[in-house]
């Protein structure tokens, strides 16, 4: 407990000294998304009676949620592990691994609902309508958790940072277009909906849009979140107790 | 105590460290010296579980050494070879933030922060961050840091390069003194004064192995305490006497300019360690 709690202070020293930087940078994508595709776009396009820019709230959310939670955890702690070396300092203390990455993860996931509520708080202003719920913010959070957990997991098996940008450019990028952030994925052939409906960010843009436009969820959308935490987590617990 | 049993480590089919067997007693100040790539961090790696021997086992005051075992972390303070201080924490951040991972009261940490940054002379970067303090200061940080949690085990891998000589010798003073007051002190160093003037026991390691121990006294007695000099056109040889006696016999024979002088710990070092082994 300790250990989470001073792992969480170390997150927290960084994110005051970088609050500007760390706001402005993970904003900066998901802005441009509304304007572009929600303002810009979308004014001339109705998606089954929903205007677009409350279509693609919740999928702006849960994409700038997902790159906020991971760039949180993942290039900060590859970084303290390939050149720092400040991994070392927490591996050779008295604290678990477990309190270690359960400190790394929930800061990151706590950056991902900094940003998110960021996000809707602009979103509202311009005029968004968004149903929101304790539900919706659950389910925002678990989203975080889900790609904090990635990152964390990401971090510790990469040889260099250019898989880092690898990492990037051929997961996390192809997901912020593909999972059914700007587009609904029952549009696209059934092969492709099915690898679309398998991927980790889909549920949270799905779940997040039905409760945002006041639908019912579906199970399926927590369930494969959790099911996609609970593996990041253990296989990141795994390559916690092997790195060096 | 720290008790290494035949601990191998190998990377690839490179071996680092090779059966090497150690008992550190209670108490005692013991230098690890070797040259480089000997496989001295391997060892101090393997000590503090930040990578397993491939073969072997440690246990340190009777508890096995395992990633997962926090029970024996508590006890080791550790001042890694390479710079590791959090770049963008400040001096007094990073002392604080070891403090909580060793579950340090925040009075407690409080009164270790000042005495430390006392004594290292470091209370006027307390605010400074850690990426903008000189060579040498990090090095003082680091130290500090590992001595916050009143460790009864320290580890130093090469704990004074680049500090100057008055810094070097106020961390002598400190690790003597904390040495005389119980800390078990394991030191690796290039410095061979260093580890003649601290190290109640010396261990030699070439290539993975440990090749020699015992006392700076021990380990002159082992090669001769006696050593003659001779300056050869090219380069110095060394040629070690039991006795004065002998050396002088021996000198008395030589065309080339020599001294003669009592065998220091690196003649030793050189004799036992170096490709350039010569004997008499
Ligand atoms: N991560 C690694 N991968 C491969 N080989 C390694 C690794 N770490 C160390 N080695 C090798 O193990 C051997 C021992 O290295 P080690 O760092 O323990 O030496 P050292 O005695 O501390 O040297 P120095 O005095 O230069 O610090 C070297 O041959 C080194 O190349
Ligand atoms: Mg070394």
């Amino acid at each position: 407990m300790n250990g989470i709690l001073a792992v969480l202070w170390r997150e927290y020293l960084y994110f005051k000294k970088r609050i500007w930087s760390i706001t402005g940078s993970s904003l900066v994508a998901p802005l441009l998304y509304l304007t572009a595709f929600g303002w810009g776009l979308g004014r001339a396009v109705n998606m089954a009676g929903v205007a677009y820019i409350d279509f693609i709230v919740p999928g702006i959310l849960a994409l700038s949620t997902m790159n906020a939670s991971f760039n949180a955890v993942s290039t900060p702690l590859s970084i303290a592990r390939l050149y720092d070396k400040t991994l070392e300092e927490y591996l050779v203390s008295p604290i678990t691994l477990y309190s270690f990455a359960a400190g790394k993860i929930l800061a990151g996931a706590l950056r991902g609902m900094y940003v998110g509520l960021l996000l809707l708080a602009v979103a509202f202003v311009l005029g968004a309508n968004c149903k929101l719920s304790g539900l919706f913010l659950l389910l925002a959070f678990l989203n975080c958790l889900v790609f904090a957990s990635l990152g964390y997991l990401v971090a510790l098996k990469i040889q260099s940072h250019p898989d880092m940008t690898r990492f990037n450019s051929f997961v996390i990028t192809p997901m912020i277009f593909l999972c059914g952030t700007f587009f609904a994925p029952e549009h696209t052939p059934a092969p492709l909906q099915l690898l679309i409906k398998a991927l980790p960010l889909t549920p949270a843009s799905q779940g997040l849009r039905s409760l945002a436009l006041g639908q019912e969820l579906s199970w399926y959308a927590p369930a494969l979140q959790l099911l996609y935490l609970v593996v990041f987590i253990v296989w990141g617990l795994r390559a916690s107790h092997k790195v060096e | 105590m720290i008790i290494l049993d035949r601990v191998t480590k190998l990377h690839g089919d490179k071996v680092a460290v090779d059966h090497l067997s150690l008992h550190i007693k209670p108490g005692e100040f013991f230098g690890l010296l070797g040259p480089n790539g000997a496989g001295k961090t391997t060892t101090l790696r393997m000590i503090t579980a930040l990578t397993p021997p491939s073969v072997g086992q440690i246990t340190i005051n009777g508890h096995p050494v395992s990633r997962n075992n926090t029970v024996f972390k508590g006890q080791i303070g550790l001042v890694p070879q390479h710079v590791n201080l959090e770049p963008e924490l400040t001096v007094e951040e990073n002392l604080r933030l070891h403090g909580m991972l060793y579950n340090m009261k925040r009075d407690e940490i409080n009164r270790r922060l000042a005495e430390l940054l006392e004594f290292t002379e470091l209370t006027a970067e307390r605010h400074a961050l850690a990426n903008t303090l000189s060579g040498g200061m990090k090095r003082k940080v680091l130290i500090a840091r590992a001595l916050m949690h009143n460790p009864s085990l320290l580890l130093l891998d090469e704990p004074t390069v680049g500090l100057d000589v008055f810094s070097r010798r106020r961390v002598w003073d400190l690790i003597k003194s904390l040495n005389t007051r119980g800390i078990t002190i394991l030191l690796t160093t290039h410095y061979l004064e260093e580890a003649e003037h601290l190290c109640s026991r010396i261990g030699l390691l070439k290539k993975g192995r440990l090749i020699m121990t015992g006392s700076v006294e021990q380990l002159r007695n082992m090669v001769g305490p006696v050593v003659v000099e001779v300056f050869a056109r090219d380069r110095t040889r060394l040629y070690f006497f039991r006795d004065q006696a002998g050396a002088l016999d021996f000198a008395s024979g030589l065309t080339e300019e020599f001294t003669i002088r009592q065998t220091s710990l690196e003649d030793v070092f050189v004799k036992m360690t170096g490709e350039r082994v010569e004997n008499h």
